[in-house]
């Protein structure tokens, strides 16, 4: 842990003190070369994950899933069945752990939290106008509201990218902080939607604008657009919890979200926490994969390796 | 919330499988496509460096050896010479195809004779081994629009001496422009790394490559020094260290030899305060301990401004304590062996006289095995350019850091030393990169990235880095008679 | 014709730009063909050499660094003097090689054009010589020719001036210094060409002449750290092998000895690239977006 962080701290916090700060700070940022962030992402790919690592690494991961259900046909029964997967993902098998989280709705909140009472299983609801967050604000906030007064843990936010784009990063920050307040208890996860910012410059100015702004995770994406969670853009932001940590002192989660749907693909994030942000964030307080059919490819890898025998969709549960 | 996993993420052992080559208990050399013993019946032990096992038996090439295998280069030229040059790329295409069909087995074997992680040889050494002879494959029949005049001949028989870092890739950087352009061959591999060439021998059978364009000759220097001096010889191409390189000059000065030399470097890896940092920290890293370091064309300099130097300093050795030494076989393994005691050693003495001359030592936590030959990974900081380990070549995984104000001093620095073979600039200010690379005295300019390669790329240095290009078109000139 | 005294000109080095005799204070005699006595030439000592490699060591930064069109149009201004003096050249050729006054012409004519012919490439040849490479991956990667420094020549023996002209130029051409050795036996048209050069735009010490023994003034030249080449034309055989092992100790870039017919004859583009280094610069390319999707 630093020792300077209350001077980094202050800094800090002159840095939101106006429009023009904010973004002198942001775009004194270091600049992301796209080739050089692919080849390491591509790279620690290579990482060749066997035997009681593999193990290891399955479990963790299912450990780390926002196991998530964001459809407009989303009805109390799929979610109740969402949740009793989230508790017992393998009822054929006790040792598998149960996942991080489920993540709805927020007028499936209640439901949801209902189905994984007692479990250890959190609650999440996406709000502030999911997917698209193109609302007034009070409209935004009382999203939240009626998310965290239906029980939910955790909050995921969608920031507004046209405001971000067009450089209105106050705006930003302003919406950050008031859902923040909103959120009260509740984690807050910011998400960025890093296929439309585009730029890997963007993700690492929109991954410091949220964390200054107080979030408890920094996530990718709605799973709603053509780009998702990537190796790349993930490495990125895992590295900005890495530096954000070293200059403040406080950790902040990373969730990649949407596209992760293999258990290769799993480990693969996993290997880049490992080796960016470090070990202190393979833990399901500090990592989460935002997913829904990952899962089912965790659990047959799974029981490959308790029987040697590879697995097949009928013997994992499909809800 | 208390989490159930408690313990690291150990990666178990990943080896890859040896199996995959059958290395035989002795080998001979290669003449007139023929394996044969040595004229005065001399062989030597090739030893795997991460274990110090015996791999292998080589016969040692000699004197009689040397003539007797320029004699077969001489009499397959004029056939290999005369033969339509779309004839001699579909031989280069066939080589290229073969490596790439037996790149694993070839990887192995690399790995296993040099020491380096089969990371390396599984996706640099090969895919690079196998694109080389692809590419100059199709100059074979292109030669007349290739800017060397209407009609360029070849120049003969070329006697060619690699080293040990890359083995099969020098190999590939000096036989396939050599066989494309209509020349024959002599190559004589590092001691400690003949067995790859040697493969590469039943590379050029199953291609059915004539008899005698190819030879290669397991040696020392000695077996070296008489190629160089044959008289039948018309070119010699030599890549290793600066000291011989000069001796081979003397050698062949007042002959008619056409002459190419790929020798050291000191490369500088310039980091200004507005680089992409975490790039660069990988550029640094990849630039000095890709193949530990023994890389003529490493980044054994780090030039960083003084502005960001602790900042840099912290994330660079956050990283090297993230690097994985050990099995080189093992396919996480980062940082391999050292490929010889004597290597070992001479990398030891550098580092020793480095801190005698002042400069702070620092390397990451990290066990060596306790057989091969390990070096840890090194930085030296409060290095000037007095310094002995910002001066020599160390070619080993030891990084001098230094610093700089202005992009005016980086430059000065970066030029102050007589070799000059690379560089990198590392800042997001592209008139700032191109005014940089225009200034640096070296053949290769990395800018926001470095060791990379690639067939069509000229390499080669300015100074005391050698003379003459391989890759590219301008490779083709060292075996043309222009 | 008139009986009046005729003024001598007594012939100097030229080294950075100005015209200094000899450090030795040494000269030697220079005649014609037939032995008539033509004037001393200074006869250059080892300090000159040294002090003619500090001064090319010194034009190198701005003479390479200069625009190729700016070396263009010095070198094309050197042509345009040369024609002015063509008279002097043409006598002073005829007197050092014995040729007739239309001999000595045609090689004066020759070596004028010479100059334009190298004045034109100076724009060209990073174009002939260096381009992109299509590497296989998102990498931006160009090859450049730049010049390699500090050259040594040893102009012809035989070839007075065009020779001299025909090794010299394409060293200058590029963005190299020079410093050459002129015939040892017919040195004054070298000479002489030193005063065109220094009212040619020619910055001080890019083109430096030595007049004298080449061997005393080669050896040196070749053993010196801080000379990056050498062109050994103007070395028979057994001194050729002397200076490339000399030369060896800082692996300078050789160009040995070749026979030339006809110095006149259209000479292609060897003797640009013998002094020229290949640079090879990288750069990520990359895509425009991290969605990899955006163009």
């Amino acid at each position: 842990m630093p020792t300077n962080a209350p001077s980094a701290a202050r800094t800090l916090s002159d840095v939101t003190s106006s429009d023009s700060t904010l973004r002198r700070f942001l775009h004194g940022l270091p600049g992301v070369d796209a080739v050089g962030l692919e080849a390491r992402a591509a790279a620690l790919g290579t990482r060749s994950i066997k035997a009681t690592a593999k193990a290891y690494a399955i479990d963790l991961a299912i450990s780390m899933v926002d196991l998530t259900t964001l459809e407009g046909a989303d009805t109390p029964g799929k979610v109740r069945a969402l949740g009793a997967k989230a508790v017992r993902p393998d009822p054929t098998d006790r040792t598998a752990p149960s996942t991080a989280a489920v993540c709805v709705y927020p007028d499936m909140v209640a439901v949801a939290k209902e189905a994984v009472a007692g479990s250890g299983v959190k609650v999440a609801s996406v709000a502030t106008a999911f997917p698209a967050g193109r609302a007034a604000l009070d409209v935004k906030l009382a999203d939240v509201r009626d998310a965290v007064g239906a029980g939910a843990d955790e909050i995921d936010m969608v920031i507004d990218r046209g405001a971000f784009l067009a450089g209105r990063y106050m705006k930003v920050y302003d919406e950050i902080v008031a859902v923040k307040e909103a959120s009260g208890a509740a984690r807050l996860k910011v998400i960025f939607e890093t296929g439309e910012l585009s730029t890997y410059d963007n993700i690492r100015r929109a991954s410091w604008l949220g964390m200054l702004a107080g979030a408890d995770f920094i996530k990718t994406s709605t799973g709603k657009v053509a780009v998702n969670a990537t190796p790349a853009n993930t490495l990125l932001m895992l590295e900005a919890v890495r530096d954000f940590r070293a200059q403040t002192g406080v950790q902040v989660g990373v969730k990649p979200a949407g596209g992760i749907r293999t258990s290769k693909d799993a480990i693969k994030f996993l290997v880049l926490v490992n080796e960016t942000a470090g070990e202190d964030w393979l833990d399901n307080h500090w990592f989460r994969f935002g997913a829904s059919s990952l899962l089912n490819d965790l659990l047959m890898q799974r029981q490959k390796l308790a029987t040697g025998r590879y697995s097949g969709p009928d013997y994992v549960t499909v809800d | 919330m208390a989490s159930a996993f408690t313990s690291a993420f150990e990666y178990a052992p990943a080896a890859e499988s040896r199996s995959v080559v059958d290395i035989a208990p002795s080998y001979g050399l290669f003449i007139d496509g023929e394996f044969t013993e040595a004229a005065d019946g001399k062989v030597f032990k090739t030893v795997s460096p991460s274990t110090e096992e015996v791999l292998s038996e080589i016969a040692q090439a000699g004197e009689a050896d040397v003539d007797r295998a320029v004699r077969a280069a001489r009499k397959a030229f004029e056939k290999w010479s005369a033969l339509p040059g779309a004839e001699r790329a579909k031989y280069l295409f066939r080589i290229a195809r073969i490596i790439q069909e037996r790149s694993r087995e070839l990887a192995v074997l690399e790995t296993l004779d040099n020491g380096k992680p089969i990371k390396e040889t599984r996706d640099a050494d090969l895919p690079l081994v196998a694109a080389h002879f692809f590419y100059y494959a199709g100059w074979a029949d292109k030669l007349e629009h290739a800017g060397f005049g209407a009609s360029p001949r070849p120049l003969g028989v070329a006697g060619q001496v690699i080293p040990w870092n890359f083995p099969l890739l020098m190999l590939a950087w000096k036989i396939a422009p050599a066989l494309a352009t209509g020349n024959t061959v002599v190559l004589k591999p590092a001691e400690t790394t003949p067995l790859s060439a040697l493969f590469f021998a039943d590379v050029c059978r199953q291609a059915g490559l004539p008899k005698g364009v190819v030879n290669i000759l397991p040696g020392y220097g000695d077996a070296g020094a008489a190629l160089v001096a044959h008289p039948d010889v018309n070119k010699v191409a030599f890549t290793g260290s600066t000291a011989v390189g000069k001796e081979i000059a003397r050698t062949v000065a007042g002959s008619r030899k056409k002459l190419t030399l790929e020798l050291g470097g000191k490369g500088a890896n310039i980091v200004f305060d507005d680089a992409p940092i975490d790039q660069a920290v990988e550029g640094i890293v990849s630039g000095i301990f890709f193949n530990q370091g023994q890389v003529c064309c490493a980044g054994s300099r780090l030039l960083v401004q003084e502005s960001i130097q602790e900042e840099l300093l912290e994330s660079l050795k956050r990283r090297l304590s993230t690097l994985r030494l050990g099995d080189p076989l093992d396919k996480n393994t980062d940082i391999g062996a050292i490929n010889s005691a004597e290597q070992l050693s001479r990398i030891t003495a550098l580092v020793e006289q480095g801190e005698a001359e002042g400069a702070e030592r620092w390397s990451p936590a990290c066990e060596l095995p306790t057989s091969g030959y390990w070096f840890a990974p090194t930085l030296f900081t409060n290095v000037t350019q007095a310094h002995t380990v910002a001066r020599d070549e160390i070619f080993g995984p030891v990084l001098s850091v230094l610093s700089f104000r202005t992009p005016d001093e980086a430059v000065a620095k970066a030029n102050n030393t007589p070799y000059g073979l690379s560089a990198g600039i590392w800042t997001e200010k592209g008139s700032r990169i191109l005014a940089v690379a225009n200034k640096l005295r070296a053949g290769v300019v990395w800018s926001n990235t470095f060791n990379k390669f690639d067939p069509t790329s000229p390499f080669g240095g300015y100074k005391e880095s050698g003379f003459g290009r391989e890759g590219g078109r301008h490779g083709l000139e060292a075996y043309l008679d222009v | 014709m008139s009986d009046r005294l005729s003024v001598l000109k007594t012939y100097k080095l030229y080294v950075g730009g100005k015209f200094p005799r000899s450090e030795s204070g040494r000269v030697y005699e220079v005649t014609d063909s037939k032995g008539t006595w033509l004037a001393n030439a200074p006869q250059a000592s080892r300090k000159d050499a040294r002090d003619a490699v500090v001064a090319a060591r010194k034009a190198f930064g701005g003479w390479a660094g200069a625009t190729a069109y700016n070396r263009g149009q010095v070198l094309y201004r050197v042509a345009e003097m040369l024609e002015g003096r063509r008279a002097q050249f043409v006598r002073e050729v005829a007197d050092a090689e014995g040729l007739s006054k239309a001999k000595a012409a045609e090689q004066v004519e020759a070596t004028i054009d010479r100059w334009v012919w190298y004045a034109g490439w100076t724009d060209k040849i990073a174009q002939v010589v260096g381009g992109g490479n299509p590497v296989a991956g998102p990498f931006f990667n160009l090859s450049s020719p730049e010049p390699t420094g500090v050259v040594a020549v040893l102009a012809p023996q035989e070839s007075s001036f065009l020779g001299l002209v025909s090794v010299l130029a394409p060293v200058i051409a590029t963005g190299n210094t020079a410093i050459v050795i002129a015939s040892e036996r017919s040195p004054l048209p070298a000479l002489s060409l030193g005063e065109v050069l220094a009212t040619s735009d020619v910055p001080g010490g890019v083109v430096n002449i030595l007049s004298g023994r080449t061997a005393e003034i080669a050896a040196p030249l070749a053993a010196h750290q801080d000379v990056n080449a050498i062109d050994l034309a103007g070395a028979d055989e057994a001194l050729a092998k002397e200076l490339e092992i000399a030369a060896a100790d800082n692996l300078k870039r050789v160009l040995r000895p070749q026979p030339v017919d006809d110095w006149a004859a259209v000479p292609g583009i060897d003797r640009l690239t013998a002094f020229l280094e290949t640079k090879t610069v990288w750069h990520p390319t990359g895509s425009l977006g991290a969605s990899g999707s955006s163009y």
